[in-house]
């Protein structure tokens, strides 16, 4: 089971990536998902986060409880939500957005320029797939097949191939940091 | 009441297959697949988004939404709509629902069949917008004046939202009596898995048309069991829909003695029923010390507190109410029998637990767990309950 935080500021698309994910989970990798987002007037700028439960399991308690995941990608939901992430949790940064404050042992912090590589893409409304690629290739928490799959319908058709670019420069990303940080035998992630 | 024939769902409105999907757009999509073409509403966090999509999919689809001034108007608009031919619903949330009320007692006794669909958020008032609640059991039942009944059911997923949109519709037309579906933000909010079958898999009930000749129509028959057949207003036939005191013509009958017939009807439709219409979850109920009552998400936030007591060797049954109107008092009275204990967590001071002590009579403890609107109950303090009440 993970339990996952995708957060930011509104607008960056903090909620799609819950629900792209949750969609390529549930309709395409044979599993459950739950999300649940912030909604109103906190979704609308400040610290926004969304939620995403995955199990192989159906799923009653629609909330993280400990975190095993966070994205941040501003620094006040990084503020905000990286002492709710567990011991040993995954932390994934917008690393020109945050600076990162806390135990650097207590949890396995990965770096992600997602909105650089997204304007290299041409436009910065690309970096949460790049977020995306990168979460996919770090936690292995949902195929990237799935994950393209479920991009139609969640990102303008017009745009459906840069955001599939998107998210492989962000896998790429993704398991190159994977590979060069060496896994810590913490417990949370994917156990809990 | 006598069994009615069931059709398949117009495909025009079923948008089958796998979607990932909120409780509010669920409830638009089990709406469409049940037949409802006619959607008059007013926005109101959290529901709107059951509107949106209504709207979105209207002209695909062959219906018609209308946003209103108000709520007021909204509900009396759909029991025009209704008395039009069609299947007919609306969508809103505390301050909406209570503005509703009125036309909630007319529709009750000009027995339209109508759905309303109530997205609960912490009240009194305006309350809490955007957070969750499960404040307005209680004005489901009573909210309008006078003596009536109505239907009341409780969706816990997206999936369910869907699913009992399309029962709420078979029930109206059925007993010809409002039915609500009281949700709450965070079903209504919250994306799921959501499977739409093939249309020919979905059953829904066709209004049961009068088929009689012009000039012998009556909209009603107060038998306290069935319900007459309706027509179409404009097709020819003479009636009277009023919300004074009426014969089975529909016209004004200001007595004592029309009223009792009337009010009797209205509710014995329904009490005489009641056992086909109430739908209840169990899981452990048969040799339980302790039942947890719940209903809506506080029955998913509830299953948590449950394993762990469970876990730690606790006898603990689960009761979740599908439909909570009517309220399922010949099971409470069966179950207080043997249980040492119902504990009844939901979101607002206690409102169904009044009916779980009502039909307990004592027989057995029955325990509070109240958690005002805003946020989902924290499972500890149910389990703490748990724990007490199996002392």
């Amino acid at each position: 089971m993970w339990e996952i935080k995708f957060s930011g500021f509104g607008g960056q698309g903090i909620v799609r990536c819950a629900l792209i994910t949750g969609k390529a989970i549930s309709l395409y990798d044979g599993k459950f998902a739950t999300m649940t987002q912030s909604f109103g007037p906190e979704a609308r700028g400040g610290a926004c986060q969304s939620q995403l439960i995955i199990s192989e399991t159906r799923i009653a308690y629609p909330y993280c409880t400990v975190p095993g995941v966070l994205v941040a990608l501003s620094q006040e939901a990084y503020d905000k939500y990286e002492p709710g992430l567990g011991d040993g949790g995954i932390l994934i940064y917008e690393e020109d957005l945050v600076k990162p404050s806390g135990d650097p042992q207590r949890v396995r912090r990965y770096a992600l320029p997602a909105t650089r590589f997204a304007e290299e893409l041409g436009n910065r409304l690309f970096a949460n797939l790049v977020t995306l690629g990168c979460f996919s290739a770090i936690t292995g928490a949902v195929t990237a097949e799935a994950m393209k799959k479920a991009l139609p319908g969640l990102v303008p058709d017009r745009f459906l191939k840069k955001n599939i670019q998107a998210f492989d420069k962000g896998y790429e990303h993704g398991l190159a940091l994977r590979d060069a940080v060496p896994a810590e035998p913490a417990t949370a992630g994917a156990a809990q | 009441m006598p069994a009615r024939n069931t059709v398949a769902a117009d495909p025009k409105g079923v948008d089958s297959g796998a979607h990932f999907m909120d409780g509010d757009h669920a409830l638009a999509e089990g709406a469409l697949a049940a037949g409802c073409r006619f959607f008059a509403g007013y926005p109101i966090t959290p529901s709107t988004e059951t509107a949106e999509r209504f709207a979105e999919r209207c002209p695909a689809v062959g219906g018609l939404f209308i946003q209103m001034e108000d709520e007021i108007a909204s509900a009396t608009a759909l029991i025009g709509g209704a008395w039009g031919g069609q299947k007919v619903m609306t969508v809103t949330s505390g301050p909406g629902f209570s503005l509703m009320m009125e036309t909630i007692g007319l529709a009750a006794t000009t027995e339209t069949p109508l759905v309303i669909a109530d997205v609960q958020r912490g009240g009194p008032s305006t309350g809490l917008p955007t957070l969750t609640a499960q404040q307005d059991m209680m004005q489901a039942r009573w909210g309008s004046h006078g003596d009536y009944r109505i239907i009341a059911l409780v969706p816990d997923s997206p999936q369910e939202c869907f699913d009992l949109a399309i029962e709420a519709f078979n029930l109206s037309e059925i007993y010809r009596v409002p039915v609500f579906i009281m949700t709450d933000e965070t079903v209504g909010h919250m994306h799921e898995k959501v499977v739409i079958p093939e249309a020919e898999e979905i059953r829904v009930v066709e209004r049961n048309w009068y088929q009689g000749p012009k000039g012998e129509y009556r909209p009603y028959r107060f038998t306290g069991r069935d319900v007459a057949p309706m027509v179409k207003a404009g097709d020819g036939h003479r009636f009277h829909i009023t919300g004074l005191t009426h014969d089975e013509r529909g016209y004004p009958a200001l007595t004592a003695e029309q009223n009792d017939k009337v009010v009797r009807h209205l509710i014995e439709k329904i009490d005489s029923n009641a056992e086909s219409i109430i739908r209840v979850e169990e899981d452990g109920i048969e040799g339980a010390d302790v039942v947890v009552l719940s209903y809506g998400i506080t029955s998913r936030i509830a299953i948590r507190a449950v394993q762990e007591a469970r876990q730690a060797g606790l006898k603990v049954g689960v009761l979740r109410l599908i439909t909570v109107w009517p309220f399922c008092e010949k099971k409470i009275r069966e179950l207080a029998g043997k249980v040492k204990a119902i504990v009844v967590p939901e979101i607002n001071y206690g409102q169904m637990v009044l009916e779980v002590e009502r039909c307990a009579a004592g027989q057995c403890k029955v325990v509070s767990v109240n958690h005002c609107g805003g946020a989902v109950h924290d499972p500890e303090v149910i389990l703490a309950a748990i724990q007490e009440a199996a002392k």
